[in-house]
């Protein structure tokens, strides 16, 4: 038992880390799907997209073949339409909520004609917009995930010139850095943000960090206003004896490995535990599994009833053999010269409902220990507190605290996405940098 | 078990499914591979004046990615010399005796050449000929085909030749490129043709090709009108047969139904509106010969349901349904109601009732499903939102009559009852 590299060969990662989700492979298949569409009015599909997609419309467009017409519909609703399409949780989202799930039909899908209509735009780097003349406004934008391209888009439409800061190398944020690669490849990410970019009036400053190379003052100083949308942090900590151990690893650093390093660079265990049980450590614990781990066992302090993944992510995780222990909450991990061996957890039962709605989960005094030598820790990220802090921004325990959706507590600073919702889909974010986006306007009184 | 063979002026065929005069009844080899299939009859493919096809000969009006809603043909007749035809004819019949073998003819318009192909024709033993009045393209710019049919003094001067000549059984076959097809049928069957046939193509451009900006079919770089059939022409069709069939003179024959007929169902919908048999193409054309398995079952089963022993327990049943409009009842009202419980919030039927019919249903938001129900006092019963809706039987029609007594609009108009007042 121990934690390395290389596990597979090539062909295997390759085999393992290919599309999830394969696009159509030719029209009429899409269009097969694309005429099964009733065409709803006031669609529940598109209540239920954060962006409001006017999916209806993009479909009939698909059918028409007026695929760029159906690719500008998408994008003029979510810029990430491609992106969104290959990571949404659409079975929570536009497909479940299609109406032919009530004739217990299959739904439309939806995900898979937005990306048939989305990759040709990407691919074949179609103008889909024209951006107003310059108009001499000035907007920072600090992070290049979702909510900060998003913004950065409509606002380069309008006319206003947008410089984005991003920490990393790469734009895309957690698209580029923190989804399963059997999702979005790194290369596609890039497409993406090349095509987000290509409007004209985005400048993205790659590796520059709030607070390193440059301060929210510098940002107030020389520029009309500001939008943060720096997302959220590491994963939150256990607060368990023996969380220092080697092996205790981070789900986002783990996935974060997987997509800058190559596959058979990221070391990985034997044996493998996942502690939580969202869409992150689904992304871990099937990943951990497709680099070759012999055993993943994912662990959830509540019943399947309250898991936060979507019954087709947590079926992904199954299918790839990972294990499920249900009402075990981590109490200790287990080491042996400075490595993790194994992880304890208390046997819960559910209780009544806690702050969150659900069933809280309450110690039976009972224990299991499993044998692991990696443990991922995948129980929801932390906020930039410190950062937030320090910047003087309103905050709750580091998720920074917005009037009217996206208005921080200082003047001509926005915020949205992760770093206020405390984190949830790409949709949601994108919305954000739109809404963010609108409230810019009207702050420099352009609207 | 009911009885589905069919007796057209003494032809007999164990069904009354004929294959139409087209090019699946053009050769020996297809017509014995649609009776081995169980094909009742056919009608060979116009025999008449030497031609040449050009390349290519058809195209299709697709729908919500439906393939040959409607088709469309700019063949002539057959361009096959005639004694081998004729061979292949005699053959045919000698190797399936019981079944109808009709011969289409179109001979150049005088006295002899229909003289003189009607002989050729009598001895290969078929047992009837169809007169092709109604091809609408090529052969009409030769003062043949359609015509012919659109000219109810030519026709009938046609017929009259062809009826001095023929021993057998005579179909007069009708153009539907006319404004009724009702003058030419009279003028036919005053003539003495022993039966009709409708309806032949209908003229058309299917489409037109938006890169090459060329209409199809493409011949070269040009294109022409082409005879439209398949689905698409159904209604047309049944109109047309219902105007024979309500005629005093026409409907004293017996008509062979074609047009768009796919199914059993729409043969039975051809035979209710006077029908003895039916003709099909374009369903072939599509499916090939094996289409005719379910046709002569399914129209047995729905015999058996209603009780039908034969085809002529049927034949012409709805014709007196269809009447003048002055004649519907104007007390008869019905309205919309949306069952909830199948009810899938597509609204569908809200949009088409709102944008474009009587603002008769409601909306109550919801998220992500609205709520649609029936405004009762507004709904003027139109079905638009029965016919939109995708569920079967969510959204029926529910019978409120204003008064129990009849009423038609001369009397409403004599009482000087009151109109809208919206």
């Amino acid at each position: 038992m121990s934690i390395k590299n290389n596990r597979l060969t090539n062909e295997q990662y390759d085999e393992n880390f290919s599309d999830i989700h394969p696009p159509f492979e030719n029209k009429e298949a899409a269009l097969v799907e694309a005429n099964r569409c009733l065409f709803c009015y006031d669609a529940p599909c598109t209540k239920s997209c954060p962006t409001s997609i006017n999916v209806p419309k993009f479909i009939k467009q698909i059918t028409t073949e007026n695929i760029k017409g159906s690719a500008l519909t998408i994008f003029n609703a979510n810029i990430f339409g491609g992106g969104c399409s290959r990571v949404c949780p659409v079975e929570k989202l536009c497909e479940g909520s299609c109406v032919y799930n009530l004739l217990h039909e299959a739904p439309i899908p939806i995900a898979k004609l937005q990306r048939y209509s989305t990759e040709k735009a990407i691919q074949d780097k179609w103008k889909l917009f024209e951006r107003k003349p310059s108009n001499g406004k000035r907007v920072a934008v600090v992070g290049a995930g979702p909510a900060g391209l998003s913004c950065a888009h409509v606002l380069s439409r309008e006319g206003i010139d947008v410089t984005v800061f991003e920490k990393e190398s790469k734009g895309g944020g957690l698209m580029t850095y923190g989804i399963a690669a059997y999702k979005v490849t790194p290369a596609f990410c890039q497409d993406e943000v090349d095509f987000i970019t290509s409007l004209g009036g985005i400048e993205i400053k790659y590796d520059h960090e709030l607070g390193k190379q440059f301060s929210l003052q510098d940002l107030q100083r020389d520029f009309d206003a500001v939008y943060l949308g720096i997302g959220v942090g590491l994963a939150n900590k256990l607060s368990i004896p023996g969380e220092e151990l080697q092996g205790v690893e981070d789900a986002i650093r783990f996935i974060y490995d997987i997509r800058t390093r190559g596959y058979g660079n990221v070391p990985v265990g034997d044996k493998v535990i996942v502690i939580g049980m969202g869409m992150t450590a689904i992304d871990a614990a099937t990943q951990a599994k497709r680099l070759g781990a012999s055993e993943v066992t994912m662990v959830y302090r509540r019943s399947e009833a309250e898991k936060n993944c979507t019954q087709v992510e947590l079926d992904i995780a199954k299918l790839d053999g990972c294990k499920m222990v249900w009402l075990a909450a981590p109490k200790e991990v287990l080491g042996e010269e400075g490595k993790a061996k194994a992880l304890v957890c208390d046997i819960m039962k559910l209780g009544a409902p806690d702050y969150s709605g659900k069933p809280s989960p309450i110690p039976t005094g009972e224990t299991i220990t499993i044998e692991a030598d990696m443990i991922i820790k995948a129980t929801g990220q932390r906020p930039f507190e410190d950062l937030v802090g320090q910047n003087q921004i309103e905050h709750n325990r580091g998720k920074i605290i917005v009037r009217d959706k996206v208005s921080t507590t200082i003047k001509g600073v926005f915020a949205g996405g992760d770093c206020v919702n405390g984190g949830k889909e790409v949709v949601d974010a994108v919305q954000a940098g739109k809404e963010g986006a609108e409230a810019i306007f009207s702050y420099l009184g352009l609207q | 078990m009911a009885d589905i063979s069919a007796n057209f002026l003494g032809i007999k065929s164990p069904n009354p499914f004929w294959l139409a005069s087209a090019p699946p009844t053009d050769k020996k080899y297809n017509v014995l591979r649609a009776f081995e299939a169980g094909w009742g009859g056919v009608v060979w493919k116009t025999l008449g004046s030497q031609v040449k096809n050009v390349s290519s000969r058809y195209s299709a009006v697709d729908f919500n990615g439906v393939r040959i809603m409607g088709f469309n043909n700019i063949e002539l007749i057959s361009d096959r010399p005639l004694d081998i035809n004729l061979k292949e004819i005699a053959e045919c019949v000698r190797l399936f005796p019981d079944r109808a073998m009709i011969v289409s003819l179109m001979a150049d318009n005088d006295r002899n050449s229909w003289h003189e192909l009607i002989k050729k024709v009598e001895d290969t033993g078929a047992h009837g000929f169809e007169l092709n009045f109604g091809c609408p393209h090529g052969m009409t710019e030769r003062g043949m085909g359609a015509s012919v049919g659109q000219d109810p003094e030519i026709a009938k001067m046609v017929v009259e030749w062809v009826m001095e000549a023929a021993t057998l059984p005579v179909i007069t076959k009708l153009t539907p490129n006319v404004h009724s097809v009702v003058p030419t049928g009279k003028a036919v069957v005053e003539a003495g043709t022993s039966a009709l046939s409708l309806i032949n193509t209908i003229q058309s451009v299917t489409g037109i090709d938006l890169d090459t900006l060329v209409p199809n079919p493409y011949v070269a770089g040009k294109s022409v009108f082409g005879g439209y059939c398949g689905p698409a022409v159904k209604p047309i069709a049944l109109k047309m047969l219902t105007t024979i069939s309500q005629d005093g003179t026409t409907s004293k024959v017996p008509v062979s139904g074609i047009g768009g007929i796919s199914t059993w169902k729409d043969a039975a919908e051809f035979m209710l509106l006077g029908a003895t048999t039916v003709q099909v193409c374009t369903a072939a054309m599509k499916h090939g010969f094996r289409i005719v398995e379910d046709m002569c079952e399914g129209l047995n089963n729905w015999m058996d349901e209603k009780g039908f022993a034969t085809i002529y327990d049927f034949i012409g049943k709805s014709v007196p349904t269809i009447t003048h409009w002055e004649d519907l009842d104007i007390n008869y009202h019905h309205v919309a109601k949306i069952n909830q419980d199948k009810c899938i919030h597509c609204g569908l039927c809200y949009i088409a009732c709102e944008d474009t019919s009587h603002q008769s249903i409601s909306l109550t938001y919801g998220k992500p499903y609205n709520t649609y129900a029936i405004k009762e006092e507004e709904c003027v019963g139109c079905n638009l939102c029965k016919l939109i809706c995708p569920v079967e039987n969510c959204i029926t029609m529910e019978v409120r009559r204003v008064d129990d007594e009849y009423l038609n609009w001369k009397e409403f108009q004599r009482r000087g009852l009151p109109l809208n007042d919206h």
